[in-house]
């Protein structure tokens, strides 16, 4: 159940869209995203889709693979696309039939909408799949450096997010280990009602918190032990640098933006 | 000071307690690590051996007493971190002291907190894997490692950072019997090439036995100290403090309540072999 969970899916590989600098993927995809937003009409999705189909392709990924991902997604998206569909207010009826009405405005708002949130979901996707956590981290960090003359906590951030990924599949393996141990003495995970259900994951969770609790002390004293003291006069082991590549990517993306933009002077 | 390329940790008269303790921890201790030396703290639990390893690298400030590490005194906040550096800890679960999600980026974290330039880190940690034999492991994720790999990992993160004392903090406890063999012969290598001082918190009698001096902690006070064939051989002391003596020593000393001329400093198997056959010969 808890095994499920596939945060910061990584698909190691040697790929230019691998091996860009991962500030210039991160602001990319922002770059991406506020594209996808300006996009207004179909042709416009075609574009998009091409572009995301030739990033995925350079990036060595699988399509299918990627459109897999959005499976998770189809109850949000079938609820946003009914939810837009009934109740975006619009001038031509396409059918009505008591109190409901469909509007030619409302179905292109759900399409338009369902569309969005699929090229959002592929697009982010391709960041986490070629990225390593750890190159995503550490292009958070500096990308939200500046950041840190307005006091805000760029290095306590990724820190947080490098030990949190450090410690989820060792909180995996406990949850395993407390569950059996739980199940050893009679604790029954799986049947009975939903609420019975919730119930019985209580003896799971307090002993993973408590023990949660220790290890993030034990790791405090380890940390210090090892002469940690925030994220002043740090250096870290791996500089990022700006290549070729970055210029490449960053050309393409321009590009997509221009021609989104111009599609939609010209159709719009 | 010239004393300072003889002795690693100075510990004179150091008490600690605990800030909601009414009763010491740590009483009245004096210890010397002299270079290249390898002590291992022995004691029951709650006998003050953990505090005591956490008074030596600055982790915990002295209530009375200094200790001075390299020559630094612990009580200077100005020389924490050179403190450290001095004196690294390994902890006891290999789990807990991992920072990083890849071999080498945890090994890095003690240089780059230091400030250490990159293209030196580079350096410092393949030197230091590979003086713990895991340059096949740097760039895999520590979860995957086995116990007694994970602890050659804290260790090689320690190493880089090249310090003069080695401090091992129960580091073999939660580790199975070929874990506690690797991480026990890294260390003893460690100190024999590199004459790294080591001090190894345990109570396996087995490891203890290999040190050059033995302390024996009770109740936050030292208890017994000599070479561990000195310590050793006092088996019902030994064994009125909680404790056991190792087991060669152990049947060295049944052996001699039956009877049998044997002596009573025997520590390893090796001795004990050595010994039998000097009896069996003259018989």
């Amino acid at each position: 159940m808890l095994n499920d969970i596939t945060l910061g899916q990584y698909f190691p590989g040697n790929s230019p869209i691998h091996r860009m600098d991962p500030r210039m993927k991160l602001i990319l995809t922002i770059v991406y995203i506020v594209g996808v937003f300006m996009v207004s009409n179909l042709p416009g999705y075609a574009i998009a889709l091409a572009f995301l189909y030739l990033v995925v392709r350079v990036s060595g990924i699988s399509f299918k693979y990627l459109v897999k991902g959005i499976k998770p997604l189809r109850f949000i998206l079938i609820f946003t696309f009914v939810l837009n569909l009934f109740f975006v207010e619009g001038e031509t009826v396409l059918l009505s039939l008591g109190f409901v009405r469909i509007t030619k405005e409302a179905l292109e708002n759900a399409v338009f909408f369902a569309l969005r949130l699929v090229f959002l979901v592929m697009g982010t996707s391709v960041l986490t799949l070629t990225t390593s956590p750890i190159r995503l981290t550490d292009g958070l960090e500096r990308l939200m450096k500046p950041l840190q003359r307005f006091h805000f906590p760029a290095h306590e951030l990724a820190m947080m997010m490098t030990i949190a990924l450090r410690f989820i599949p060792t909180l995996l393996e406990e949850t395993d280990k407390i569950k059996k141990a739980q199940m050893a003495r009679g604790a029954d995970f799986e049947s009975g009602n939903l609420i019975a259900r919730a119930k019985a994951m209580i003896p799971l969770l307090v002993p993973l918190f408590v023990s949660a609790f220790r290890r993030a002390n034990d790791l405090a004293m380890a940390m210090e032990a090892r002469c940690y003291r925030g994220g002043d006069h740090r250096t870290r082991l791996r500089e990022l640098k700006y290549t070729r590549l970055d210029l490449y990517g960053l050309l393409a993306t321009a590009a997509f933006i221009a021609v989104i933009i111009a599609e939609g002077k010209l159709l719009g | 000071m010239a004393s300072n390329d003889v002795n690693r940790i100075v510990a004179s008269h150091l008490s600690y307690a605990y800030p909601e303790a009414d009763r010491n921890a740590v009483e009245d201790v004096s210890v010397r690590v002299k270079k290249g030396e390898f002590l291992a703290i022995l004691g029951h639990n709650g006998s003050g051996k953990s505090t005591l390893a956490k008074l030596f690298n600055a982790l915990y400030v002295p209530s009375a007493g200094t200790v001075w590490v390299c020559g630094l005194d612990t009580k200077d906040d100005a020389l924490v971190f050179d403190i450290r550096q001095h004196a690294g800890m390994v902890f006891q679960n290999p789990d807990n002291q991992i920072v990083a999600t890849v071999v080498e980026e945890d090994v890095a974290f003690g240089l780059e907190n230091n400030g250490v330039e990159p293209a030196q880190i580079r350096l410092r940690i393949d030197e230091a894997l590979a003086a713990v034999n895991m340059s096949d492991f740097a760039l895999k994720a520590p979860h995957l490692l086995s116990g007694g790999q994970k602890q050659r990992v804290a260790i090689a993160g320690v190493l880089a950072m090249k310090p003069d004392v080695i401090i091992l903090d129960e580091s073999t406890a939660m580790l199975d019997p070929s874990g506690r063999q690797e991480v026990m012969n890294t260390v003893h290598r460690l100190n024999r090439e590199e004459g790294i001082s080591v001090v190894i918190i345990t109570h396996y009698m087995g490891e203890a036995a290999t040190a050059d001096y033995v302390i024996v902690m009770d109740d936050g006070r030292v208890a017994m100290s000599g070479t561990p064939r000195e310590v050793f051989t006092q088996v019902a002391k030994v064994r009125a403090l909680g404790l056991d003596v190792p087991p060669m020593t152990d049947l060295a000393d049944m052996l001699r309540a039956d009877g049998i001329g044997i002596r009573a400093d025997v520590l390893t198997v090796d001795e004990m072999v050595e010994e039998v056959c000097r009896l069996s010969s003259r018989s």
